[in-house]
């Protein structure tokens, strides 16, 4: 129980609204004694770390090892060469080609490249490699730090079985289960009144729902397991079942657990990620809502039993399935990693959750003890994937265009690992940005979770964000009622509703967007400053007409959010005014009269004075793919255009034969297809092809040699050559006929 | 080294330190305060010497009783070094306005750390960033940077200098009259400009559309960059000048902007007259070719014409200045290296087809476009032939065969698509005329707009043309700033010279102020010179009866002051811009650089009025000829009849003195709203300021 001389203790030093996430002052102090144990463990000064990961996690860890002046080497593949974690590491190694298995999957490589540079330590972040004991095991084998607990731990935790048996050892809550080999009916209605009811019979083999049943009383037991088995049998040739408690409105709630190598665990709350769509979390938060101090402490003390219990070290998660009908809980598995919604906990906590890991993984003893961790305020994350949501949430991939988040502060915090330009692949986890905000309640917090998401704005590819944004404003989600089915439970609210009629369908704040759209494209000067001169004038008095005023059509295609309806196009009649105003005109849409400017020239923000009504907007012009895009966001809402792009038929240039009067021409004579003419005037000084040989299309005939350039002559179509009469050496002229290639006589044979 | 700031409010003292480990708390003695760096010019030499000694680049600030003073001053330091402070500062205690001023201060602090002390209990060493959050949340942000007191040791010279200042009463009755009257001519003009734009009749447009064509302007439309200005030339040519109607004389010209690249646009207008060439179709046709010639720009011939007007052809074929030189002048400019590119929408007959053919590079319409020397008709009375006008010279005859055109456009869109992309891909075409950048360092890149407005030029001209006004508020509502530079101002007073800047472009202005003078003639010729050696564009606002008259304006010789005038204005080789704001008469109009001095454009108010000399003085004139031809006829002459007389010849050159007389007749350039003549000119002067500059030389100078 000593206490070393670089023992620190943290202070938030900061009124609590204001503390910025890892800007925690740190002062020595000798007044309070630490209760931690602190056992003989070796020192290491760590000075630099190898980030086994790309993306937004690479570069939040890399940000605090900047901070505490740790070195940093990131790893990428030949898909990442270019991207964010690659260029703000010190340096960074080459590690394989872009499908993960070869290159963030390759352990032995990152360990090579972690060797090669020195790394004391290997980061492993959440995914990937993180979750792998042979690869914590390689790490320790190779002298490597692994931040993160021992495999032995990662092995333990990653048997779902092993887990839950040993869970329960440890007087963990684990869902009441039957597991049994003993199949004989009476046992297993024996087993499913001691779990009480409602339980679930779930064939061993079983997935997808196959051979499941919902038992809510003792009466329908019987009769329900006849019909899984039956079922399970049919579909996986095996009857065997397993009984465990069921959960009917289950919340999906953790416990982030803090380890260090001195056997001290701490929890630093929990969170709550009930809200998900196709088993990932979208929307995380911490605290959870509705929970009683007294039920944080006896979760957050079952987490730290748990993690105990398995020897654990560095951060981890605990799940726990929540019964929100009995306020029960039971164990689900352990994270033994930093999660994604880790910075909610830090946001609540004040704490820097890596620094932590990285002073762990040094060997000092926890920061913080548990009675010191505070909670406060609340704190949402959203995370912002490339998706299709009309489309199930499919995952998307494709260029960011226009990436701007919203501003960072103390309370609004980013996390990406991508900016404008970047590119989303199809390689990795779609995940483009976490957007993550702290207020004095959940109420104020939600608020600005939806501003900040209001203000996100990204184009380019299709994303989450529009959803999110309903999310967040749904009543039952302000309330708090959250659970596992929440997104099914409100589907029909969430989700963009496909329009029936096109034409009367276009909303009518539809049509003001593009009204703006076009306005403010009026407003911009899309051309280059040319003609050398500075201020050259001609490009700023836009639409300048003499005697007359200047109007253009402005013709927009928009896409409906939900469902394949074709595009609705819109026509805008835009008027440029004599004192820099605009009047739109548009198909059911009045008369818009709209004066204002680009913030900055170059910039995408706009302030626009519409119907004496000022108002800031964004408008993002880009091509892709062929196509014009224009992106606005106007107050709440994100409008999508694309703008039609004239077809030329180009197939008459492209087509062989001028339609002329025959013989007018003479390079132009009447011609059989089968036709070999020579091209210029030459001397024939090689023959391939004598009269009677067989020829497919493109088969060289001869070649001429003129202007000291050989030219080879090719058979026009497939068939058989008639008619050569040309001998090597001799000098044709333009335009004669070489010889025929006949095209009958080969449907002949 | 030291830096200080003061926060009043608790009377701390921050003391800044650039390194933790020079941080020794001291106490703020005023004489370690301050030191001023801006743009290595030091203000006070005892700071001078403490900068230098520290060997740090310090940041700065600085403070002034005079505010004013102190903004000019830090406009001055444009690199944002320097930063206002409250005149209290020179107490010691700065006034808490100031928080930018920390927040650049805390971004110019290298190391992150601020070393703080105080007098009170409390010495701490703070993180830099929670100093700011310190000061961000203690509720009033109140926080300054002060640096002490000194003043500047120089004072701005060019503040406020020759601006215009002017009484102009827009409330006052003759203001609203004015104003009323001039609104009235301006409706006219657009009602006449909104007639010509609908080309040649409902039918012929009809026709037009259906064969898939765009109208002339359309065409232009959409080959201008988006919402690029257009500046159309003449667009009255042709009014009332044959017995049928000619809008626009049948073509349409005009500047504007393809992909950046100033351009000169000629195109036939197909509805009227079949786009045929009138005696001023050709004017016009080569007053474009001229301008763009002069201005160095590239032409895009839009074609769409049946050529000559076959029943005038003795007033369009034979003569220098007719169709022929139109292939002439395209010869020459492909020779100058200014591009020629034809797009061939429509019909290119007989004359028409060298259009295309003298092109540097063509594009033909599938369908529409056909070029040959002889059509169908005539073919057939000739040879006996029978052939369609495709085969005969369409598109893909003259892509694939003959070699006329060069690019196959399949429809309208499609040319002028490839038009588009022609000049962009023009590259340096023409650079060898072009002014090297080093003209435009003079030009400023801030514009400034007129103290007043533009539109209050409707009320300040005068209806009745003999009221004189002063023609400084004309100026003062056309130039940056209204910051009008005169030259001589006492000197030859009804002639106003002086330099000026329009949207940012320097700019000599020779106005009229009244008759020219001996004085105001010399003073003319001076400032011609003047600005022909300095290469400065010049301006003439014409509002001139003419030279003065009598015994003792001959006897100072008003003759040879006035040709000296005449003599600067022809040979002064500088883009010259005229706009007659009021009555053009007699020698006036040469001495102020009239059409026959080939101005590089031309333009009038819808007031103006040209001619010889005024009606009434005509009418006199030709009265007192006709009175002596009575006399010595030995003839009567009523009282009654002379007046009769007079009041034809008025009438007569009230009619032909006219903008719309005028402008129907090319003398003009165009017919332009006063509020519009600040854009104009500034979009004119850069066009014809790209060229190189010439040296300009003199004849004799009768002394």
């Amino acid at each position: 129980m000593g206490r070393g001389s670089t023992a620190y203790r943290y202070v938030v030093l900061m009124a609590k609204p204001y503390w910025k996430w890892g800007q925690i002052c740190r002062a020595l102090s000798s007044s309070v004694p630490p209760i931690h144990k602190e056992d003989k463990v070796k020192r290491v000064g760590i000075k630099k770390i190898l980030i086994a990961n790309r993306g937004e996690i690479a570069c939040r860890v890399m940000r605090t090892a900047q901070k505490l002046g740790v070195q940093t080497v990131a790893v990428y593949s030949d898909a990442d060469r270019h991207a964010k974690h690659v260029h703000d590491a010190d340096e960074a190694v080459h590690i394989g080609p872009a499908p993960a298995s070869a290159s963030y999957l390759n352990a032995s490589a990152i360990v090579t490249a972690a060797l090669e540079t020195q790394a004391q330590a290997i980061h492993p972040g959440y995914g990937f490699l993180s979750e792998s004991s042979q690869f914590a095991e390689l790490c320790k084998q190779k002298g490597i730090i692994f931040m993160g607990p021992p495999s032995a731990a990662i092995q333990a935790m990653g048997d779902k079985s092993v887990a839950k048996t040993m869970m329960s050892a440890a007087g963990v809550p684990v869902v009441p289960g039957y597991h049994g080999e003993d199949q004989s009916v009476l046992l297993l209605q024996a087993e499913a009144n001691r779990i009480g009811y409602p339980v679930l019979i779930k064939a061993t083999q079983g997935g997808g729902g196959k051979g499941m049943r919902i038992v809510h009383s003792e009466s329908e037991f019987s009769e329900s397991l006849a019909s899984a088995q039956r079922e399970s049998q049919a579909a996986f040739g095996d009857s065997r079942v397993l009984i465990e408690k069921y959960v009917s409105q289950p919340r999906h709630i953790e416990v982030q657990i803090f380890g260090d190598k001195h056997g001290n665990v701490v929890h630093l709350n929990e969170r709550d990620c009930s809200v998900q769509r196709r088993h990932q979390k979208i929307i995380e938060e911490a605290p959870a809502p509705h929970i009683t101090s007294e039920f944080r402490q006896r979760i957050g003390q079952a987490a730290v039993n748990a993690a105990k219990a398995v020897g654990y070290e560095s951060a981890g998660t605990v799940e726990f399935i929540v019964d929100t009908l009995s306020g029960d809980f039971y164990f689900m598995e352990m994270n033994t990693r930093l999660q994604v919604e880790h910075p909610v906990t830090e946001m609540v906590t004040g704490q820097d959750l890596v620094e932590w890991q990285i002073r762990v993984a040094s060997g000092e003893v926890l920061p913080l003890q548990q009675d010191q961790i505070k909670l406060s305020g609340h704190s949402f994350e959203a995370r912002i994937y490339a998706e299709n949501v009309p489309k199930g949430f499919l995952p998307a991939a494709g260029l960011l265009h226009h990436y701007h988040p919203p501003a960072i502060s103390s309370t609004v915090r980013v996390e990406s690992g991508v900016g404008k330009g970047d590119a989303v692949s199809v390689f990795y986890d779609p995940m483009i940005a976490k957007l993550v905000v702290w207020g004095q309640d959940r109420s104020a917090a939600l608020i600005k979770l939806h501003d900040c998401l209001t203000k996100f704005q990204i184009s380019g590819l299709p994303t989450n964000i529009g959803f999110l944004k309903t999310l967040a404003n749904h009543h039952a989600f302000a309330a708090g009622d959250v659970d596992t089915h929440f997104i099914e439970r409100f589907k029909p609210d969430l989700l963009p509703v496909p329009l029936v009629k096109q034409d009367d369908a276009v909303p009518q704040e539809t049509r003001v967007g593009a009204a703006l759209a076009a306005a403010a494209i009026s407003t911009t000067s899309s051309r280059s400053k040319e003609m050398g001169s500075k201020g050259f004038i001609w490009n700023s008095e836009l639409g300048f007409r003499l005697n007359h005023e200047y109007s253009r059509i402005l013709h927009f295609d928009w896409k409906p959010e939900a469902g394949d309806v074709p595009l609705v196009p819109l026509a805008l009649r835009v008027t440029h005014g004599k004192l820099g105003d605009y009047t739109v005109e548009g198909h059911k849409l009045e008369k818009i009269c709209i004066t204002g400017k680009q913030v900055e020239s170059d910039s995408h923000e706009y302030r626009l004075h519409v119907n004496n009504k000022s108002t800031s907007l964004s408008l993002v012009q880009f091509h892709q793919g062929g196509v014009s895009h224009v992106d606005l966001w106007e107050g709440e809402r994100h409008h999508q255009f694309t703008v039609p792009m004239p077809q030329f038929d180009t197939s008459d240039e492209l087509s062989g034969e001028h339609r002329s009067s025959g013989g007018q021409h003479e390079r132009n004579q009447v011609q059989t297809p089968g036709a070999v003419i020579a091209p210029m005037a030459g001397r024939v000084v090689k023959l391939f092809a004598d009269n009677g040989i067989k020829v497919k299309k493109g088969d060289a005939i001869l070649v001429l040699e003129a202007m000291k350039m050989e030219h080879v002559v090719k058979a026009p179509v497939e068939g058989w050559v008639r008619g050569c009469k040309i001998e090597v050496g001799q000098q044709v002229s333009d335009n004669t006929i070489l010889c025929h290639i006949e095209v009958g006589i080969l449907e002949m044979n | 080294m030291a830096r200080i700031l003061q926060k009043k409010s608790c009377r701390w003292t921050y003391n800044l330190w650039e390194d933790f480990a020079a941080a020794s708390l001291r106490s703020s003695s005023s004489k370690q305060r301050h030191c001023v760096q801006t743009e290595g010019c030091f203000h006070d030499e005892q700071h001078h010497a403490l900068a230098s000694s520290s060997g740090s680049s310090c940041s700065s600030s600085s403070s002034h009783a005079d505010t004013r003073l102190c903004e000019r001053w830090i406009s001055l330091e444009s690199d944002g070094l320097c930063r206002r402070q409250d005149s209290s500062v020179a107490t010691g205690l700065g006034e808490a306005d100031n928080l930018q001023a920390f927040h650049q201060l805390y971004k110019e602090t290298p190391k992150g750390i601020l070393g703080v002390g105080g007098f009170g209990a409390e010495r701490r060493w703070w993180h830099k960033s929670q100093f700011v959050r310190a000061i961000r949340y203690s509720g009033n942000a109140a926080a300054a940077a002060s640096f002490g007191g000194w003043r500047r040791a120089f004072m701005s010279l060019d503040q406020d200098l020759n601006i215009l200042r002017d009484d102009v009463d827009s409330k006052s009755k003759d203001f609203v009259e004015n104003r009323n009257a001039m609104e009235e001519l301006l409706l006219d003009l657009r009602q006449q400009v909104e007639k010509v734009r609908l080309g040649g009749g409902s039918k012929a447009l009809e026709r037009h559309k259906k064969r898939n064509k765009f109208l002339p302007r359309e065409r232009i439309d959409h080959l201008l960059d988006p919402a690029s200005p257009f500046v159309e030339l003449s667009q009255l040519a042709g009014l009332e000048l044959y017995d049928e109607p000619l809008a626009a004389g049948g073509i349409v010209t005009g500047l504007g902007l393809v992909h950046g690249q100033l351009c000169m646009f000629i195109a036939n207008d197909p509805t009227v007259k079949g786009g045929t060439y009138y005696p001023i179709t050709v004017k016009k046709h080569l007053r474009a070719q001229e301008i763009a010639a002069q201005c160095n720009l590239p032409c895009i011939y839009l074609v769409d014409s049946g050529g000559a007007n076959l029943p005038r052809q003795a007033d369009v074929f034979p003569d220098r200045d007719h169709f022929g030189r139109i292939f002439y002048n395209q010869a020459q400019m492909s020779a100058a290296g200014i591009p020629q590119i034809a797009l061939v929408l429509g019909s290119c007959t007989a004359g028409g087809a060298y259009v295309p053919a003298m092109a540097d590079e063509s594009v033909i319409v599938k369908g529409n476009g056909t070029i040959f020397l002889a059509g169908p008709p005539l073919v057939k009375a000739a040879t006996g032939e029978d052939v369609s006008p495709e085969d005969l010279g369409g598109a893909a005859l003259h892509c694939k065969v003959s070699g006329v055109a060069d690019h196959f456009a399949a429809d309208e869109l499609h040319a002028l698509a490839i038009g588009r992309k022609i000049v962009q891909n023009l590259h340096l075409a023409g650079v060898t005329n072009k002014a090297p950048q080093d003209c435009f360092k003079s030009v400023d890149e801030k514009i400034r707009e007129p103290l007043y407005s533009t539109e209050e030029l409707h009320g300040i001209v005068p209806t009745d043309r003999r009221k004189s006004y002063d023609v400084r508020s004309v100026i003062a509502r056309i130039v940056d700033g209204s910051e009008f530079n005169e030259f001589k101002k006492l000197y030859g007073t009804t002639l106003v010279t002086g330099f000026a800047r329009i949207m940012g472009q320097p700019v000599g202005i020779v106005a009229n102020n009244g008759i020219l003078f001996t004085e105001s003639a010399l003073k003319g010729a001076h400032f011609i010179q003047l600005c022909a050696q300095r290469h400065i564009p010049l301006i003439f606002l014409q509002n001139i009866t003419g030279f003065m008259v009598g015994s003792r304006s001959e006897a100072s010789g008003i003759a040879k002051a006035g040709a000296k005038m005449v003599m600067a204005v022809a040979c002064a080789k500088v883009p010259k811009i005229t706009i007659i704001v009021g009555g053009s008469y007699g020698a006036g109009n040469y001495g102020m650089c009239g059409r026959a001095y080939s101005p590089n454009f031309l333009f009038m108010w819808p007031n103006a009025r040209i001619s010889v000399m005024g009606g009434s003085q005509a009418a006199g004139v030709l009265a007192q000829v006709e009175r002596e031809k009575h006399k010595r006829d030995h003839t009567t002459w009523s009282a009654e009849e002379e007046e009769k007389f007079k009041a034809k010849v008025m009438d007569g050159y009230d009619k032909e003195g006219h903008p719309y007389y005028a402008s129907a007749r090319l003398w003009d350039d165009g017919i332009i709203d006063p509020a519009d003549t600040r854009k104009v000119l500034a979009l004119c002067l850069s066009a014809c300021s790209q060229t190189a500059p010439q040296v300009s030389s003199y004849g004799v100078f009768r002394m």
